[in-house]
C-alpha cells in the first residue's frame, strides 16, 4: 500500500460538494495549473508553490504537503453520505495532471476502499499520464473552453489541440463515463456558435452523453487582490438567465446531448 | 396497485381567502373565558376542586361567544377576533395586568387589548389573588431554588405561568365512539365504585367531573349546529347555504357519536383539538399521528366515492388554517423564548404501525401538501424517518423544506424507539410514537410528559465555578474552591459537575413544585378522559393517571460548554499558556472588549454592596454616574492586548461541530453532566426525570443572561442553539456538523435534541438537490442522530426582510423545533439566525 505514502500538494479540501459529479462529494482541490485562465475563480490554484494570500485582512498559506492517506482521513469521515447518495471524492484543481502521481494514488486509495472516484481535469497532460490514471477514475468531468484554439490561447494561455486530442482517446478508452464541461464566459465563449462548436464536437466523443454549461461567476475576484494580481476581467458581468437558457437550447437542437445549466 | 397516492393534490381557492381573513389584523386578547371561570369559582367554593374545574368548564362552553368565520368548512373558534386569545388567570395573571400598557407595542408577539377588555380582566383577577398555581408552586419551593430561578440558572416559567399542555391525547377513540362512548364507560366505571372504597371520594368525583366537561363538550357543539343552521336560513348564496347545512349536521353528530364520514371526522378531530386549549392554557397540544388516525375514515368514503381526494385535501386544509387561529398571549420574557405567536401544535405523518410495519398511507402526503397551500406555521409538521421509510414520502417533505417554511422536521425512528424503551415504554408503544411541542417523543393517549418543563442553562454553572458559587454578590451556589487553586483540569471539571449536580436538583424542586401546585389547583378532568389510565384510576393525569409519566426539563448551551471546558484543558492545563486566575480575570472583564448597560450595572451592584457595609450610601445620581464610567471604562492598553491575545488563543483552539474525534468526544462527555443526573430524579406522579436538549428560541434571551464563556462567547450574546454547533463556529460545513452532532449521546437525552441546519435554497435545486438532500438527512440518521430541521433561506433576503418586514409577511423560518414568521420575530432572534452558518455553497 505504498499508494498511501504518495506526496503531493493540495490548497483546500471541500466537503459536501454537490454540485461536481454525482450525490455528495468531498473535493479535494491539487494545487499547480497548465492554464492561466483569465476568469479562473481559483486563481490560487494555478501556482505549484505555496503562496501567501491576505484573506479578510490577514494572511492565509495557500498550500499544504499532505500525503494521500492524509487526505484519505478526510474522505473517509463523510463515507456514510457517499453510500446514501452515490457521492465520493473528486479531484480538482489547478489541474490534477499536473501532479500525476498523487493524482493516480489518491484515486486508487478511494476506489481500493470502494469510495466512487471523479475528476474535474482539462486532460492537459501526456496521454501516459492520463491512461495510467483511468483505471482508477469513476467519472471524468472533463472542461473544454473553446474550439477555436487562437482564441484559446489568448485567454488561457494555451492552445486546445492537445486537450481536444485527449478527449477523443478518453472516450474511446471506455474506461471511464466522460461529460463535458463548458464554462461559460461572457466574451469569451458565450455565443450560440461557440457553444454549439463545443457541443457538436461533444457528441462525436463515444459514449458522451451530457453536456454541463457553468455559468461565469465573480465570486474568486477578491483572491486576485489577495494575491496582489489584477483581475483582467473586471468588466464582464455572469450571464443572464435567459442567456443561459438560450443557449441550453443551442445545445438540445444542435445536439442530441442532454444539457444541464450549472454543476 | 400504489399503496399510497404521490401526486400532489390542488389547492382549493378557498384557502387563500381562509388565510386572509385571518391574517388581516393584529390578534386581539378577549376576556369572556376570564369572566366566565371566575363566575363560575365564585358559585362553587364549596365543592371539590375536581368538580370545580369541570362546572367551570361547562360554564365556559355553555356561554363562550361563538362564531363562524367567513367561508370555513370546519367551524369552532375560541374567540371571536380572528388569532384571538383568552386568558387564564387561574394559572397566572399578574404578568398580564402589569403589560396591559405595553403588550400591543412589544415587539415579539404583540396582541392588541382593548380598554373594556382590560377593566374586565382587572375585575375577573381581583378573585384569583392567591389562588393561582403559580403562587401555590411558589409557596413549595425552597429558598434555595427560588434564588437559582432569580439568577437565571434555570426558568421553569412554562408550567410556572401556564397550564401543562404537552399531550397527545386519544384522539382516535373520540372520532370512533364519539363523547357518549366514553362517558357510557366513565358511567360504567362509575357503577362500579362502592362507597366503602379507599379511592371512592377522589375516583367517583373525578369520573363525574369528566363526565361533566364531555356533556358540556355535546352542548358546545350543538351550539354551533344551532348557529349554523341559523345562519343557513339567512343564506341567499345556495352554494354557503348547503356548507352551513352540512356544517350543521356534522356538529349535531359529533363529536357526541362516532365519526361516520372523513367530513365528520375532521369536525371531530378539531372539537377536542380547540377545546383542550379552552379548558387549559398549556401549549404543544400534539394532534399527533393525524395520518393514521383519520385514514379509515378518509378510505371508507373514498372506496365508497363519497369523498373526493379534492375535497379530503381542502379539508385538511381547512384544519390547517383553524391550527392558526388558536392563540395564546405570554408574557414578554416568554415571548422572546417561545417567538412567533407558536402553539407547538406538532403533527406527525409516516413511520410504523405497532408491528413495525411502514403505515405511510395517503394522507401523509397530503398532510404535506397541506403545509405548502397554506403555508403558515402551524401546525409544527413532522416526518418519521426510518429504514423502510418509503424514498417518495422523503422527496415529497425535501419539497416542502425547499420552500423555506422551515417544515417538516425529520425524526429518527431508529434512535427514538430503543431510547424510549429504555424509559420503560413497550416495544409496541414506542414503535406508535409521535412528537410533542419541538421535539419530545412519547407514546399517545398514555403519557403525561411534562415535556417541556425549564430551560436550564448549563453556561451557568461554570461562571458559578469561577465565582466558586457566588453571583452578582450573593452567595446562591455551593462552594467548589478558588480556581486559583485548582491545579489539575479534573479538578476543575469535578467543580463544573459538582455546579451542575446541586442545581439540577434545585431544577427538579421546583418543577416538583409546580407539579403539585397543577395537580392541586388545576387537575384537567376533560383532558384526561382522554388519556389511560385516567378512567380505570380515577384520577386526572395531573395526579399521576397516566400510564407513562415523565418530566422533561432541557439543557441547553452544550456546544459553549464543550468548547469552554475544551478550551480551559488546553491552555491552561495541556499548554499552560495563561492560568485559571488569567482567565477569571478575562471573563469579568468580558476579554476587553467593553461592558454593555447590564454588566455595568452588576459591577455597580457589587460596588454599592461593598459601600453600604463600609457605611458609605449613594443617590440616584452618583449611581448612574457610576455605571457610565464603567461602561466607558478604557483598559490599560497592556490589559486590553492580554485579553485579546486569550481570545486569539481560544480562537486557535479546535471546536465543536467540525467533525474532530477528540472534541466531539469530549462534548458528548460535557452533554452527560446535565443527562445522566437528572435520571435520578422522580416527580410526585411516580414519573421519572429525563433530559432533553433543545432550547426552543431561548438561546437569544437566555444568552442575554449569560456573562462572558471561555469558548470566547462574549457577555450576554446568545447561546448555541440545541445540540447544533456555536454559530459560525463549524466551519467545515453540513456533513461534519452532522458528524459532530451525532457523535453525542441522543439516546439517552430521551426527552429529544434538537439539530438545526440552514441551507441556502441552491443546495436543494432541481431533482437531483433534493436526491443529496434526503441522502444526507438518512446518513445523519445512519449514524444516530435523532432530530434535524432546515431553514433554507439566503441571507440577503432575510437582511431584507429585517428592513422591511411588510414585504415578508409570511415569511416563515424554522426557529428552533417549530417555524415562525420571521418578521414577528424580535430583531436578536432575528440576528441569531442571519448568523448561523450559511451551508449553500
Amino acid at each position: 500500500m505504498d499508494y498511501l505514502q504518495t506526496k503531493g500538494r493540495i490548497f483546500d479540501i471541500q466537503r459536501y460538494s454537490i454540485h461536481d459529479g454525482t450525490g455528495i462529494r468531498t473535493i479535494c482541490f491539487l494545487k499547480g495549473c497548465v492554464l492561466r485562465c483569465k476568469w479562473c475563480c481559483n486563481p490560487e490554484s494555478q501556482e505549484y508553490g505555496i503562496q501567501e494570500m491576505m484573506v479578510q485582512g490577514k494572511v492565509k498559506i495557500i498550500g499544504q504537503d499532505v500525503t494521500v492517506a492524509d487526505v484519505m482521513e478526510t474522505v473517509e469521515k463523510d463515507r456514510p453520505y457517499y453510500l446514501r447518495s452515490g457521492g465520493g471524492l473528486t479531484l480538482s484543481g489547478g489541474e490534477s495532471l499536473c501532479q500525476p502521481e498523487f493524482a493516480r494514488d489518491l484515486l486508487h486509495a478511494a476506489k481500493a476502499v470502494g469510495i466512487n472516484t471523479a475528476m474535474e481535469s482539462m486532460a492537459c497532460a501526456k496521454w501516459n499520464v492520463i491512461e495510467e490514471i483511468l483505471p482508477y477514475l469513476d467519472h471524468y468531468l472533463m472542461d473544454i473552453k473553446h474550439m477555436d484554439s487562437d482564441k484559446h490561447k489568448r485567454f488561457t494561455g494555451k492552445g486546445n489541440e492537445l486537450m481536444l486530442e485527449n478527449a477523443g482517446k478518453i472516450a474511446a478508452s471506455g474506461q471511464t463515463r466522460l461529460s463535458i464541461r463548458v464554462p461559460v464566459i461572457p466574451t469569451f465563449n458565450d455565443t450560440a456558435a461557440e457553444i454549439r462548436e463545443i457541443a457538436q464536437f461533444a457528441e462525436r466523443l463515444p459514449g458522451v452523453e451530457e453536456i454541463y454549461l457553468l455559468p461565469y461567476h465573480r465570486l474568486g475576484q477578491d483572491k486576485y487582490e489577495g494575491l496582489g494580481r489584477t483581475y483582467e476581467l473586471p468588466d464582464i458581468l455572469p450571464p443572464a438567465p435567459e442567456h443561459m437558457q438560450m443557449l441550453k437550447k443551442t445545445v438540445e437542437t444542435s445536439t442530441g446531448l442532454r444539457c444541464q445549466i450549472g454543476g | 396497485m400504489e399503496k399510497y397516492y404521490t401526486q400532489e393534490i390542488s389547492k382549493s381557492d378557498r384557502i387563500p381567502r381562509l388565510v386572509a381573513h385571518l391574517y388581516a389584523k393584529m390578534p386581539e386578547i378577549e376576556s369572556a373565558r376570564a369572566k366566565l371561570i371566575t363566575e363560575s369559582y365564585r358559585a362553587t367554593e364549596d365543592k371539590p376542586v375536581i368538580m370545580r374545574r369541570a362546572l367551570a368548564f361547562e360554564h365556559i362552553l355553555d356561554n363562550i361567544p361563538i362564531i363562524i368565520r367567513e367561508e370555513e368548512l370546519v367551524v369552532g373558534s375560541t374567540t371571536i377576533a380572528p388569532r384571538g386569545c383568552q386568558t387564564y388567570p387561574e394559572f397566572s395573571f399578574k404578568w398580564l395586568e402589569a403589560e396591559f400598557e405595553t403588550v400591543a407595542t412589544r415587539k415579539a408577539d404583540p396582541f392588541y387589548i382593548a380598554e373594556q377588555t382590560k377593566k374586565e380582566l382587572r375585575e375577573a383577577d381581583a378573585y384569583w389573588e392567591g389562588k393561582t398555581t403559580s403562587e401555590l408552586a411558589t409557596a413549595l419551593m425552597t429558598e434555595e431554588t427560588k434564588k437559582a430561578i432569580e439568577h437565571n440558572i434555570f426558568t421553569p416559567g412554562n408550567y410556572f405561568y401556564n397550564g401543562v399542555g404537552h399531550v397527545t391525547v386519544q384522539y382516535d377513540k373520540v372520532l370512533a365512539v364519539g363523547y357518549r362512548g366514553i362517558i357510557a364507560q366513565m358511567q360504567e366505571e362509575l357503577a362500579k365504585c362502592n362507597p366503602g372504597d379507599a379511592d371512592y371520594c377522589t375516583k367517583s368525583q373525578f369520573l363525574k367531573a369528566a363526565i361533566i366537561s364531555c356533556e358540556a363538550v355535546i352542548r358546545y357543539a350543538n351550539r354551533y349546529a344551532d348557529l349554523a343552521e341559523k345562519e343557513a336560513a339567512a343564506c341567499s348564496d345556495g352554494i354557503r347555504k348547503q356548507e352551513l347545512l352540512q356544517i350543521a349536521s356534522n356538529c349535531r353528530r359529533v363529536p357526541e357519536h362516532g365519526a361516520e364520514s372523513f367530513y365528520e371526522a375532521c369536525q371531530s378531530f378539531w372539537f377536542v383539538q380547540q377545546l383542550l386549549q379552552l379548558e387549559s392554557s398549556g401549549h404543544s397540544i400534539s394532534p399527533g399521528r393525524f395520518d393514521q388516525y383519520m385514514y379509515p375514515y378518509y378510505k371508507k368514503d373514498l372506496d365508497a366515492g363519497k369523498c373526493t381526494r379534492e375535497f379530503a385535501q381542502e379539508l385538511i386544509d381547512c384544519i390547517w388554517v383553524k391550527l392558526n387561529d388558536l392563540n395564546k398571549c405570554r408574557d414578554a420574557a416568554s415571548a422572546e423564548g417561545f417567538a412567533g405567536y407558536s402553539l407547538f401544535q406538532n403533527l406527525i405523518v409516516g413511520g410504523q404501525d405497532k408491528y413495525g410495519c411502514d403505515v405511510t398511507n395517503d394522507l401523509s402526503f397530503m398532510c404535506i401538501t397541506a403545509s405548502k397551500h397554506v403555508f403558515l406555521p402551524q401546525p409544527s409538521l413532522s416526518i418519521r424517518v426510518w429504514n423502510k421509510s418509503p424514498h417518495d414520502l422523503l422527496l415529497k417533505a425535501a419539497d416542502l423544506t425547499r420552500t423555506g417554511i422551515g417544515l417538516p422536521a425529520y425524526y429518527n425512528d431508529e434512535v427514538i424507539i430503543p431510547s424510549l424503551m429504555s424509559r420503560g415504554l413497550t416495544l409496541e408503544d414506542a414503535r406508535e410514537y409521535n412528537i410533542i411541542g419541538c421535539v419530545e417523543p412519547q407514546k399517545a393517549g398514555k403519557t403525561e410528559g411534562w415535556h417541556d418543563a425549564a430551560f436550564y442553562n448549563m453556561c451557568r454553572p461554570l461562571e458559578l465555578v469561577f465565582s466558586n458559587g457566588w453571583d452578582k454578590g450573593e452567595k446562591i451556589s455551593i462552594e467548589t474552591g478558588r480556581v486559583e487553586d485548582m491545579t489539575t483540569f479534573e479538578e476543575f471539571y469535578d467543580a463544573y459537575k459538582k455546579q451542575m449536580d446541586y442545581n439540577i436538583s434545585l431544577l427538579v424542586n421546583a418543577d416538583n413544585a409546580i407539579d403539585v401546585a397543577h395537580a392541586t389547583r388545576c387537575p384537567l378532568p376533560y383532558l384526561s378522559c382522554m388519556v389511560d389510565d385516567c378512567i380505570k384510576r380515577g384520577k386526572t393525569v395531573q395526579e399521576g393517571g397516566a400510564v407513562y409519566n415523565f418530566t422533561g426539563p432541557q439543557g441547553f448551551g452544550i456546544a459553549n460548554m464543550a468548547d469552554s471546558l475544551y478550551a480551559v484543558k488546553k491552555l491552561v492545563f495541556d499548554e499552560k499558556k495563561v492560568t485559571l486566575a488569567d482567565y477569571k480575570r478575562a471573563l469579568a472583564m468580558n476579554y476587553g472588549q467593553g461592558f454593555d448597560a447590564v454588566s455595568a450595572g452588576e459591577i455597580v451592584a457589587e460596588i454599592l454592596r461593598e459601600m453600604e457595609s463600609n457605611g458609605i450610601s449613594a443617590d440616584e445620581n452618583q449611581i448612574a454616574g457610576m455605571i457610565t464610567a464603567v461602561m466607558n471604562m478604557e483598559l490599560p492598553a497592556e490589559d486590553k492586548k492580554k485579553y485579546e491575545d486569550l481570545l486569539a488563543m481560544i480562537n486557535e483552539v479546535p471546536k465543536f461541530g467540525n467533525d474532530i474525534e477528540e472534541v466531539d468526544m469530549f462534548a458528548r462527555d460535557v452533554a452527560y453532566t446535565y443527562t445522566r443526573p437528572l435520571l435520578n430524579y422522580y416527580n410526585p406522579r411516580g414519573g421519572q426525570f429525563q433530559a432533553g436538549l433543545y432550547p426552543v428560541s431561548a438561546n437569544v434571551p437566555l444568552g442575554a443572561q449569560t456573562g462572558a464563556t471561555p469558548d470566547g462567547r462574549l457577555a450576554h450574546t446568545p447561546v448555541a442553539d440545541g445540540v447544533s454547533p456555536s454559530a459560525g463556529k463549524d466551519v467545515y460545513g453540513p456533513t461534519a456538523a452532522a458528524n459532530s452532532v451525532s457523535k453525542l449521546d441522543h439516546g439517552i437525552a430521551s426527552n429529544g435534541t434538537l439539530f438545526n441546519q440552514k441551507f441556502h435554497p441552491t443546495a436543494l435545486s432541481g431533482e437531483k438537490g433534493l436526491e443529496n438532500f434526503v441522502a444526507l438527512i438518512r446518513s445523519y440518521f445512519d449514524q444516530k442522530g435523532s432530530h434535524m430541521q432546515f431553514n433554507v433561506v439566503d441571507r440577503e433576503t432575510l437582511l431584507d426582510a429585517q428592513a422591511h418586514p411588510e414585504k415578508y409577511a409570511h415569511l416563515v423560518v424554522r426557529v428552533a423545533g417549530y417555524s415562525a414568521l420571521f418578521t414577528t420575530l424580535s430583531k436578536s432572534l432575528q440576528d441569531d439566525i442571519i448568523r448561523r452558518t450559511e451551508q449553500g455553497f
